[in-house]
């Protein structure tokens, strides 16, 4: 406990558990005292790389560092990590304030009264030392394994979505007490969760995982601004994207125009990142201004014409789906300064956005990779008829 | 709406059962333990009386047998305990595959006849078996031989009830969410912490129903020291036994199966008061 926090680094970490592997060669540095959010979907390894980390699973190879020393093949009762667990796992038998002094104990302090009574207080659950877990609320049960782990000042705490039992409101208090508790404690804090909008919000550094490995990982606004791949465009929020062509060369001041079917956009040089020819075009969906044809004018840069397909008014903003000419579709997220001006299906739209808004994959990326709904489409000329970007969830 | 009287209907075929098969049965038995004798002979029958000296007549008689079964029971559950622990902990946490069919292993001897497997560890224990003569080759019997001695009769009453014991804390033990074992490793517990601190606690309501399933019974048991003890090793069960069947003394069977009932009844609580009783339902 009197030693500094120190860096946690995984080394080409592999997890199989038979045939299937569920962690695939990640490495991954993460600072001391830092907020790291691991998000992915459901089954793309983010228990497992927790659990080897905390040390409850042993990896198939690789190495697992906490500053200098090798922990890889050390037991959890002797690494100074703590975890969270998924399904809280507290001790049934005891009452909330041994619990919490449940990791004191067995490292043979003693005085546990005083710092159990802080923990709690800071967990708000002051009157509840002498519950016992079943007594309490799954809310509370949640804040009880978060003291618990909290308590013992480990260099890492690992929270495997601590918050995914807790009602939208609840969930939102509780992710600020949590960013609040690690500023306050800063210790490194490895959340995962597969709820995109708590790890934006509460994350200095995000990893979108997806089939065992780490698609991207950067700041929150980097990732969700500048996706790199497909799936970490729709995983993240969501994406238009249409395979487009690269109209030559242009300079750097006016940026390079793209035939995406029949229309053109243009996009900064940096955004290509070298890449020429055929590409994916990207575009969020609140990025993108509808408005009627005849103020087409005030439009940022990028212009297309459509009409509605589909209209949803969701109170802090109305979502559309335009149906371009070519037949490809295009989500666009209004901000609801004024719900009378709200189009109708089959209203012609004027639309646009801002070159510096698009972002440019590969061309080989699998436009559908991270949706939800993976029902195939039918194989078309990618550039005759662009696949449709993720179509807003119209209910 | 539901009607009041609805739970107590439910409890009425459970009440009548016990009103009819324990309490009427249990008023005889106290009638009887009153009872004074017509004759100096057995044959010559009872009178109904309030003999109040037929119990310390028969304490006075068999308290060795008395003391004698409630340590050989003590020790059969503590032994037991010691066996049915690790196999249960075993099966519930390492067997994997092989779980079911250690489970059907321990019930496994429950098909056969009690009698039949109390008489096979005659067979065993005999001084001509493979048993005694390796522990004698060892030099680790004092005695030379197993059979008829208080050893066989522990032995044989802590085999017989086994099962009973590894069933309710194999039970107790499959109960426990293994990621609460994990989060006590997590939180600086060793294996031995663990253990001490969260599966023994845990475990404690199928510990404590075992040991009664165990001590119980084995406390009333004659069988086993009737076939694997000597005179000197009987147990209350024998004396009872003989009292009703043999000599046919009714009051003073009676008042011994009655004393034996209270004295089990307040070792039970005493017990469960110590070990407690919240886990236990
Ligand atoms: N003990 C195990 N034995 C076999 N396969 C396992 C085991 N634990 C996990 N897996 C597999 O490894 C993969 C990753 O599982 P993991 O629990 O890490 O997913 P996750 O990202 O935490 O998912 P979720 O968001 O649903 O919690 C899954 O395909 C899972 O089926
Ligand atoms: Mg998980």
């Amino acid at each position: 406990m009197t030693t500094a926090v120190e860096d946690l680094h995984l080394v080409g970490v592999t997890k199989r558990f038979g045939e299937a592997t569920a962690v695939a060669d990640l490495s991954l540095d993460v600072p001391a005292g830092s907020f790291f959010a691991l998000l992915g979907p459901s089954g793309c390894g983010k228990t497992t790389t927790l659990r080897m980390v905390a040390g409850l699973e042993l990896p198939s190879s690789g190495r697992i560092l906490l500053g200098e020393r090798d922990i890889t093949r050390r037991p959890p009762y002797r690494r100074n990590v703590n975890t969270v667990f998924q399904s809280y796992a507290l001790f049934p038998h005891l009452d909330i304030h041994d619990n919490v002094a449940f990791g004191l104990r067995r490292r043979g302090i003693r005085a546990v009264d005083a710092p159990v009574r802080e923990m709690l207080e800071l967990v708000e659950l002051g009157g509840f030392a002498r519950r016992r877990p079943a007594q309490l609320s799954g809310g509370q049960q949640q804040r009880v394994a978060l003291a618990r782990a909290l308590i013992n000042r480990p260099d890492v705490l690992l929270l495997d979505e601590p918050l995914g039992a807790l009602d939208l409101k609840l969930r939102r208090q509780m992710q600020l007490e949590l960013k609040r508790i690690q500023t306050e404690v800063g210790i490194t804090f490895i959340h995962v969760t597969h709820d995109q909008e708590e790890a934006l919000t509460m994350a200095d550094t995000v990893a979108v995982m997806n089939g065992g490995r780490i698609e991207q990982l950067g700041s929150p606004i980097d990732v969700y601004e500048g996706p790199q791949t497909a799936f970490v465009a729709n995983f993240l929020g969501q994406a238009n994207l249409y395979p487009g062509v690269t109209a030559g060369a242009g300079a750097e001041a006016t940026g390079v125009a793209i035939t995406i079917a029949d229309a053109t956009v243009t996009v900064p040089v940096s955004a290509l990142a070298g890449r020429s020819g055929r590409v994916v075009v990207g575009v969020r969906p609140e990025k993108v201004r509808v408005v009627d044809p005849s103020a087409e004018h005030d439009l940022p840069a990028n212009r297309l014409q459509g009409t509605i397909a589909e209209v949803a008014f969701v109170g802090v903003s109305t979502q559309y789906v335009i149906a371009l000419p070519s037949g490809a579709r295009l989500a666009a997220f209004e901000q609801n300064l004024d719900p009378r001006e709200v189009g109708r299906p089959g209203e012609p739209v004027a639309l646009g956005w801002e070159p510096r808004h698009t972002f440019i994959l590969d061309a080989d990326e699998d436009l559908r990779a991270g949706l939800l709904d993976q029902t195939p489409v039918p194989p078309a000329d990618p550039v005759a008829a662009p696949l449709s970007g993720s179509a807003p969830g119209a209910r | 709406m539901r009607r009041r009287s609805t739970p107590y209907l439910l409890l009425l075929p459970g009440m009548a059962w016990l009103g009819f098969f324990f309490l009427i049965p249990l008023a005889s038995l106290l009638a009887t333990s009153l009872q004074r004798p017509l004759g100096p002979s057995t044959e010559d029958g009872f009178a109904p009386a309030l003999e109040f000296t037929n119990y310390s007549a028969a304490l006075l008689a068999y308290w060795p047998q008395f003391l004698k079964s409630f340590a050989f029971a003590g020790l059969a559950s503590l032994i037991g305990l010691l066996i049915a622990f690790p196999l249960a902990y075993f099966i519930a946490f390492r067997a994997g595959r092989w779980r079911m069919l250690m489970l059907v292993l321990v019930v496994l001897p429950l098909f056969s006849s009690f009698l039949l497997r109390t008489n096979a560890w005659k067979t065993l224990l005999s001084s001509e078996g493979f048993i005694v003569e390796t522990l004698n080759a060892l030099a680790l019997l004092p005695d030379d031989r197993v059979l008829n001695t208080p050893i066989a009769v522990i032995a044989g009453l802590t085999y017989n009830f086994l099962p009973f014991l590894v069933l309710p804390i194999y039970a107790s033990l499959d109960r426990i969410d293994k990621a609460v074992v994990e989060a006590a490793a997590d939180l600086y517990a060793t294996a031995a912490a663990r253990l001490r601190t969260v599966i023994l606690p845990l475990a404690a309501p199928g510990v404590l129903s075992g040991v009664l399933l165990t001590f119980i019974p084995a406390a009333g048991d004659y069988i086993n020291a009737q076939l694997l003890g000597s005179i000197q090793d009987k147990m209350i069960g024998n004396v009872i036994q003989s009292q009703f069947i043999i000599v046919r003394d009714y009051p003073t069977a009676s008042a011994l199966s009655f004393m034996f009932m209270v004295t089990i009844l307040v070792l039970v609580l005493l017990y469960i008061r110590r070990v407690g009783t919240r886990e236990l339902v």
